[in-house]
Order: structure tokens, then sequence, then C-alpha cells
């Protein structure tokens, strides 16, 4: 057993392959992700994200190169591809399209009654996953098409995590959601995170998502794997990041600038209450006798 | 993949075909395709079939796209064909039982054979030279005399661009929900055929409430863009004749004068 659950060597895709409206959407990506790892994706627009995560779980089948998933290649046996879906669950953009089903449940027992489990099995896991998302119990019994906004969207990824996959892939989970709904989703999947171990990729545009989640970034650059690095290696590499057209959370930009004065606070600060507790002490003693709180800073 | 079917087979080029008044298309092809039926001898026919080659060299075209255009009817022309070479009155060249091949069932085998696909290829230079909306512009303007018997002309056309446009955004659509399903285990790929087609209730679903959700946001969209039907409605690009046009009206009327000469000259090739 190798320590790395996924692992990509020469993955190489291109759309229409052979025909003159060829192109290359993924490139030469040779990247390892460990179990249990939280992985930010980052990228500009048409950076490869979204093939890349397509070609983890099989939805997509490479052009060159391998996808091995707990060391095997996930190709090998091209009927058993199913399998690999069910190991490497995948949550869309605005997933809350996919529910059909007449109630919540049954649309959350979809998946693990694909894999093959029973009634009683797929209910205990669909009701499990709604927990994960802080999806009410009461709303299980509703139509999905009579849930608002921010509960189909929970719905829909309690759909994924309902087959208790080992790797996790959220595309833009966040996306569209207010700023109340997206710190709640967010702190549920890091906390689905802790209590499962299981390895989870996020796909965000949100630096200050990702820098608040992430333990390593991997970087899409025109097709190729930019950078997989700690959060924090990756975002001291403001400039580099500026010219792929993503940016480093605002936070850390503000503190880099400050650091630039001669405020001595670490430039790889990713969260504002990290800022917080180093800047407080700082400016109480730069500015004595008043009464310093944070409105002051 | 889905992605994989053009709807329409317009392809982009820069030609004088590509040029010329979508109107003036329309009504050409229905000249063209009114000769070919009222060509009454070998002579008339090939004119008429000179005249869309015509249009076909002039369209930039590759030749290879026209004879494709021609595969799902070569059934058809083989079966007719087949029919006339039977159906013959005259001398027989060869008999078998109560199959006879005359020389007038040859001659009329050829004539209608060639008179099918020269239909099909000027059918397909206004589809290859036309896009989708340019054509139900043209559509639009030509059928206006109807609104006069309360067709509602410009409603239709409307309906149509509308579903055209929505084809290739449906498809896409279809494409993500299929994947999503996918990823959650669905099974498309086997199974019999009810198994099949329970498997496509998982898109099917998805895709009409999108389908419904997408057509509320046009109407409101369009409603408070103030969109009140045809009425006093103007067009940002007008549909206008321009020289070439003139000249090939000329073309047409010449070809008609030919045309004519050519039929009243030789003698009728089939009977009936």
């Amino acid at each position: 057993m190798s320590e790395w659950i996924l692992e990509t060597k020469n993955l190489t895709y291109q759309y229409s392959a052979g025909t003159p409206f060829e192109k290359t959407a993924v490139e030469d990506v040779s990247i390892r992700i460990g179990k249990g790892e939280f992985i930010g994706v980052i990228g500009h627009t048409g950076s490869g994200k979204s093939t890349l995560i397509q070609l983890l779980n099989g939805l997509l089948r490479p052009t060159r190169g391998q996808v091995l998933l707990n060391g095997r290649d996930i190709w090998q046996e091209p009927k058993k591809i199913r399998a690999v879906r069910f190991q490497v669950g995948m949550v869309f953009q605005y997933p809350e399209y996919q529910l059909f089903e007449e109630t919540v449940l049954k649309d959350l027992m979809f998946g693990p009654k694909n894999m093959g489990l029973s009634d009683e099995e797929a209910a205990a896991r669909a009701r499990e996953a709604a927990a994960f998302t802080g999806l009410r119990p009461e709303l299980l019994e509703k139509s999905p098409f009579e849930l608002s906004g921010g509960e189909k969207r929970r719905a829909a990824i309690a759909g994924v995590i309902a087959m208790d996959p080992e790797v996790l892939i959220l595309d833009e989970p966040t996306a569209g959601l207010d700023p109340r709904g997206r710190d709640v989703l967010l702190a549920q999947i890091t906390q689905y995170h802790k209590k499962r171990g299981n390895t989870v990729l996020l796909v965000s545009h949100s630096m200050e998502d990702i820098g608040r989640t992430a333990g390593r970034l991997l970087v899409m650059d025109h097709s190729r794997a930019a950078m997989l690095a700690p959060t924090k290696e990756v975002f001291a590499k403001g400039e580099e990041l500026e010219k792929m057209g993503l940016r480093v959370p605002q936070i850390t930009k503000i503190v880099q600038e400050l650091r630039a004065l001669g405020c001595p606070v670490d430039p790889s600060t990713l969260t504002v209450d990290d800022a917080l507790k180093q800047l407080i002490p700082y400016f109480k003693q730069k500015l004595p006798g008043k009464e310093a709180g944070p409105h002051a800073v | 993949m889905l992605s994989d079917i053009t709807l329409g087979q317009f392809f982009p080029r820069k030609s004088l075909m590509h040029r010329a008044d979508p109107r003036l298309k329309i009504c050409l092809t229905v000249f063209s395709i009114v000769l070919i039926f009222v060509a009454g001898n070998f002579w008339a026919l090939a004119f008429s079939a000179l005249y869309i080659g015509l249009g076909m060299v002039l369209s930039k075209i590759p030749l290879k796209m026209y004879l494709k255009s021609l595969k799902p009817i070569l059934f058809l022309v083989a079966f007719t064909a087949v029919l006339n070479v039977f159906y013959g009155t005259g001398e027989p060249l060869w008999q078998w039982g109560f199959l006879k091949v005359t020389r007038n069932g040859l001659l009329n085998c050829a004539f209608v054979s060639i008179r099918i696909i020269v239909l099909i290829l000027a059918s397909s230079v206004l589809t290859f030279t036309t896009s989708p909306t340019q054509l139900t512009d043209a559509l639009e303007r030509l059928l206006r005399p109807l609104s006069k018997l309360r067709v509602p002309v410009h409603e239709f056309a409307m309906i149509m661009t509308i579903a055209l446009r929505f084809v290739p955004l449906l498809l896409e659509e279809t494409e993500k929900i299929m994947s999503a399903q996918k990823a959650r285990g669905a099974d498309m790929e086997s199974g019999g055929l009810i198994q099949r087609i329970k498997a496509l209730i998982p898109v099917l679903i998805p895709l009409f409430v999108s389908a419904f959700r997408r057509a509320y946001d046009l109407a409101t969209a369009m409603e408070s863009r103030c969109y009140h039907g045809g009425e006093g409605r103007t067009k940002m690009k007008v549909l206008r004749f321009c020289s070439h046009d003139y000249l090939i009206i000329g073309s047409a009327v010449l070809a008609l004068g030919v045309f004519i000469a050519l039929n009243l000259i030789f003698p009728p090739a089939i009977a009936g």
C-alpha cells in the first residue's frame, strides 16, 4: 500500500482528439495526493481544473497518461470504472440541478443504492450524510423541489457524501451562496474532513475559502500543474500567482504590505483571525495609553 | 459525445453564396426545384443541374460535404431507380419471368435518379450557406403577407429562433446532468431496453426542470425589455438587396430563358 491515495502520471487530456478541433485541456500533469489531505485546487477560468477533476474519478478517459487510485490504474478494467466513481465522489458545480427523486431521502439514497446497498443501509447512509451537511431531518421527506436554494445545495452534496467516498471532490461548492451560507457550508466540509479523515479536493475561486481550509494547494495554469505545495508556500508567491490571473487572500496581501512598512507579522498569514492575533498586541504596544481594542486597529 | 451533433449544416465561409440575401436564396432554391421537376428532357435536366452546380462551386464548400449530404437519401434513390427500371414500356432488353428491363425503363431510371440527387444538392446549397437564424429571418419576411390573414408569422419565426438557440444549451446541460448522475453511479451504458429507459429518468427530470426554469427566465428577460410581439418591431440586421443579389436574379432570369428553350427544342425523354 502506498501512502498516496491518488496519483497521476503524465496525465494528458485532449477534447476532440484526432480532429481539427483538438484542444488540450490537461497537459502532462503528474501529482500525488496523500490519504486524508485537504487539497485546494485553484486556477484561472479555463486552466483545466474541471477537466482534471473529471479525469480523477473516471468520468473522462485520459488521452495519455494514468490516474492511479491506491496505486492501481483506474482504467485497468474499463468495465469496473463505476466502482472508481464510488470511491472518488464528485460534487459538480451547481449540484442542485441533479436532484430528481420524489423525496430528498430517496435522492440521497440514489448513490448508495447504485452501489448495491440494501434500502436500510442506503437510508442509514443518507441520514448520516444529511447530518454532515446540516440538512434538518424533517426536510428529508419533502420533495427536493420544495427546498430553498441553499438546502438544495446541501442535499446534492449529501447525495455524494452518502456514498462514503475515500476521496471527495467539490467543484466550487459555495458558488452563489450568501456569505453566511458559504461560511457554514465550508465549516461543515472541514468538519466532515476531520471526522471521517477522508481526502478532500476543493476547487474554488475564493482564495479566502481556500486559505482557510486547504493544507496544500494545487495551482493549475494553462492546462499544466504549476504548483503543488503547502498553502502558505503558495500564497507567499503572490507575484507569480498574479501572473496566472490569481491572487493571494486579501488579508495576506495586507499583512505583506504591513510587513514591507516594517511591521513584524508573518507574511504567510491566511486568515483575519490570525492577523488580528499578531497585530493587536503590536499596535497596543505601539500606541501606549490608548485603550486599544480591535476597533482601534 | 452529444456535442458532436450539429443541427442544420451551416458552414461559415466567405463566398458569394454566403453573402447572398437569404430571401433570394430561398426563392432560388424553390425556383431550382421547380426547374428540376418541369424539365422534360435530359438537356433541360442537365442544364438545371449545371445551374445548381454553379451555386455549389460559388459556395466554396468542398464537394465532399455535398456528397455527404447525399448519403441519407441513397437508399431512396436506389429504391426508385429499381422500381423505374422494371416499370418501363416497350421492347424488353432483358427478361426474367415477369421482370423485364427496357430501354425506356433504363432512361426513366436514370432520369428520376438524377432528379432526386440534384434536388437534394439544391437544398444543400441553401442550408450549407445560410445560418439557421438567417433562414428563419428570411422565412419571416417572405411569409409576412400571410400575417394579413392573421397568421402569427412573427411569433412562429421567434419560436423557431428561440428553439434553435436553445438546442446547444440543452445539449450542454444534458451532458452536465449525465456526468453528475454518472458520478453517483448511474449506469447508462448497460442493461436491457427497459432498464435503459429507467436509467434516463435521473437525467430527464432535472433536464425538464431546468428547461422550464430557462423558459421562465427568458420570458422575464424578454418582458423586462418590453417585448410585445412583432408589431412595430424593427430589425438590427435589415435584409437588403445588394448589387450581387441583382446579379444573381439576372442569372436566374437568363437560366429560365435557356431552360425553356431547351425544354421546347428537344423532345420529352420520358412518357408521363
